[in-house]
């Protein structure tokens, strides 16, 4: 059994209360930040710790921290971004469903150390009953004396409210983020300035996954240097996988960053194989925008290593032959999947959930999903591939958020490393719209080139 | 004259006071889903307008945020709106056969409603329940690991839940 620091008492019965929370030892790590420690400590433990930022991009938290400005007079706030959106990604909505006071006790701890007096959490629209679990825990929290004014006697004061979007994808960049947390659109805003200096209501502002900000409890509890102890290199700590498509076993595993990505699929802690008896195809394993890998890299390097289940070897290799952490989404497909059309439905999300602020990526998007519809309704053409190919690599980079990246990875990937069912499916065309294209070689062990 | 309850008025302050002064923008979202819920399942202009009155916005400033946001109705819909996921995770579990099966039971396709008014159809893109799928929203709450079996029941809830409301 791995280590689990967030969710180790996730299954205790009514720990969404405040009474056994507390009870389970919750709420220490705000005594102890508050009574023994001043802020700029807090700050120091989070770096020590080597904690990346868990919604996707695995930023430093406690460099993102730092960079925070902190002008005489002007309000700072800490917002959590609650907005999960990521294809395969439902590992927040268990934290904050299962253990809501992790996430509370996460951001006054969080607040005390950047000197944030009001926090948000802003809240995918869609997870309406949510809401009512958190707003309760606050309320909770506010009758315990570890909210409002003057916590624990310290002369800190903080509130926490939340904030529901409405169905916006684009919401999770934090950003667009800000701008709906101000009542707009959710345009993403050009950078710099970052939030850290021009956020909400143009003061410094930090946004954090909901994760991060929860690993914070153990980190101030355990102290940073033996929460950095945990995993693999840059690898620090416990991640959240939210585990899906055809395993026998979907859901959320914390996992220490130890295991291989195979002991991760095959093991009965865990998702416990593929259903169905069926064979492993292809995985996503860091959310839909991550490219997408065939069985055999995804389970072995390049280099012919055991790939594991830790920001770098799910990186090893690149884009050419890898794939990234991502925000831990977990999406395994089988044998009978076909990934032109899991590939479509991906493009047809980006193009539903872009903007539509630069070019590249609202003609893009809908270009691509048009395409991989010609093409898995068996009227696309041979040159369709590299106009794909084309169009994606024009998005990428070329757009004010990372969304426009996120649409043209999953693509490109797709196309990489299963050009050849793109290609069947076209030359194909009838036997296609029976039957999908299946294994193949994509399990095959991989040549490892020897090198001198 | 469109106007909230006195309870749902108290509720529109509440929101207002989760910002700073002068910040009641902030509440434009919320608020747009409070009156949506209270107005029919949907957002009019006369909705909007009242809402840009309440938070003291121009009415564009409501219109260009309910344009945006893919849970605001800009349209009149069923009773009971069946929002399906069909993306990545959801369609490898199967979500295109439960939409094929609502369209069979009850002959609506995406973005229609049933003759009767008590159901709309319509597909979503990821909500976050990928593990559990396929599944849809209705409401406030989540289907999940939905079946033929399961919408079969959920539909006969609906309809009794009408039916009782009629009498």
């Amino acid at each position: 059994m791995g280590r689990k620091l967030l969710l180790d008492k996730a299954h205790i019965e009514n720990i969404r209360l405040y009474d056994v929370y507390r009870r389970e030892g919750g709420y220490r790590s705000v005594e102890k930040a508050l009574k023994t420690m001043s802020p700029d400590a807090v700050t120091e433990e989070v770096k020590k710790s080597g904690l990346r930022g868990r919604g996707g991009a695995g930023f430093p938290t406690g460099m993102k921290w730092s960079f925070l400005a902190k002008p005489e007079g002007v309000p700072r706030y800490l917002v959590v971004n609650a907005d999960e959106s990521e294809p395969g990604t439902f590992k927040d909505r268990y934290l904050m469903e299962f253990i809501p006071h992790l996430l509370i006790e996460g951001m006054i701890t969080s607040s005390f150390a950047l000197g944030s007096n009001r926090a948000y959490i802003y809240i995918r629209g869609e997870y309406a009953w949510i809401v009512d679990i958190l707003e309760q825990a606050i309320q909770e929290a506010k009758n315990n004396g570890f909210l409002g004014k003057n916590i624990l006697g310290s002369g800190f004061d903080c509130e926490i409210y939340v904030q529901r979007g409405a169905g916006a994808y684009i919401c999770g960049e934090e950003t667009a983020l800000l701008e709906s947390l101000e009542g707009k659109r959710g345009n993403p805003r050009i950078k710099p300035p970052f939030p850290a200096v021009k956020g909400l209501w143009d003061c410094p502002t930090v946004v954090n996954n909901v994760e991060t900000i929860a690993a914070v409890v153990p980190i101030i509890n355990e102290g940073g240097e033996e929460y950095a102890k945990i995993g693999i290199g840059k690898s620090t700590g416990t991640k959240l996988i939210s585990a899906c498509g055809n395993i026998k076993k979907q859901g959320v595993y914390e996992i220490d960053m130890t295991i291989s990505v195979e002991e991760f699929i095959y093991s009965d802690e865990y998702c416990g194989g593929i259903a169905n008896g069926r064979k492993l195809k292809a995985c996503i394993p860091g959310g839909s925008s991550v490219p997408i890998l065939p069985a055999n890299l995804l389970l072995t390097t390049a280099k012919g290593e055991k790939r594991m289940m830790t920001y770098e070897s799910l990186a090893d290799g690149g884009f050419a032959t890898g794939s990234m952490m991502g925000s831990g989404g977990f999406i395994v497909l089988d044998d009978t999947q076909c990934v032109v059309k899991h590939t479509y439905t991906l493009a047809r999300f980006y193009r539903h959930e872009s903007c539509g602020q630069c070019s590249p990526c609202r003609e893009g998007t809908g270009w691509m999903e048009k395409i991989l519809l010609n093409i898995e309704n068996g009227k696309g053409k041979m040159s369709d591939i590299d106009l794909l190919w084309d169009i994606q690599r024009k998005i990428e980079g070329n757009t004010i958020c990372p969304l426009g990246d996120a649409a043209a990875w999953p693509v490109a990937a797709a196309i990489r490393h299963f050009r050849d069912e793109f290609e069947w499916h076209i030359t194909n065309a009838d036997e296609a719209q029976r039957r999908n294209y299946g294994l193949m070689h994509y399990a095959d062990p991989i040549h490892v080139p020897v090198t001198a | 004259m469109m106007k909230f309850s006195d309870d749902k008025l108290k509720e529109v302050q509440r929101i207002i006071n989760f910002y700073p002064d002068g910040k009641q923008k902030s509440a434009v979202i919320p608020v747009l889903h409070l009156a949506q819920q209270e107005f029919g399942g949907w957002l009019s202009t006369e909705t909007m307008d009242y809402v840009a009155s309440l938070l003291k916005l121009a009415p564009i400033e409501v219109y260009e945020v309910a344009t945006f946001y893919s849970m605001y109705n800009l349209k009149p819909v069923g009773k009971y709106m069946f929002e399906v996921c069909q993306t990545g995770p959801c369609m490898l579990n199967g979500s295109d056969d439960i939409v094929k099966y609502i369209y069979d039971k009850l002959g609506i396709k995406p973005g229609e409603t049933s003759a009767d008014g008590l159901f709309t159809l319509k597909t979503v893109e990821c909500l976050g329940a990928c593990g559990y799928a396929p599944m849809m929203q209705m409401g406030k709450n989540y289907r999940e690991h939905l079946t033929k079996e399961k919408v079969d029941a959920i539909i006969n809830e609906c309809r009794n839940e009408a039916t009782a409301i009629k009498n």
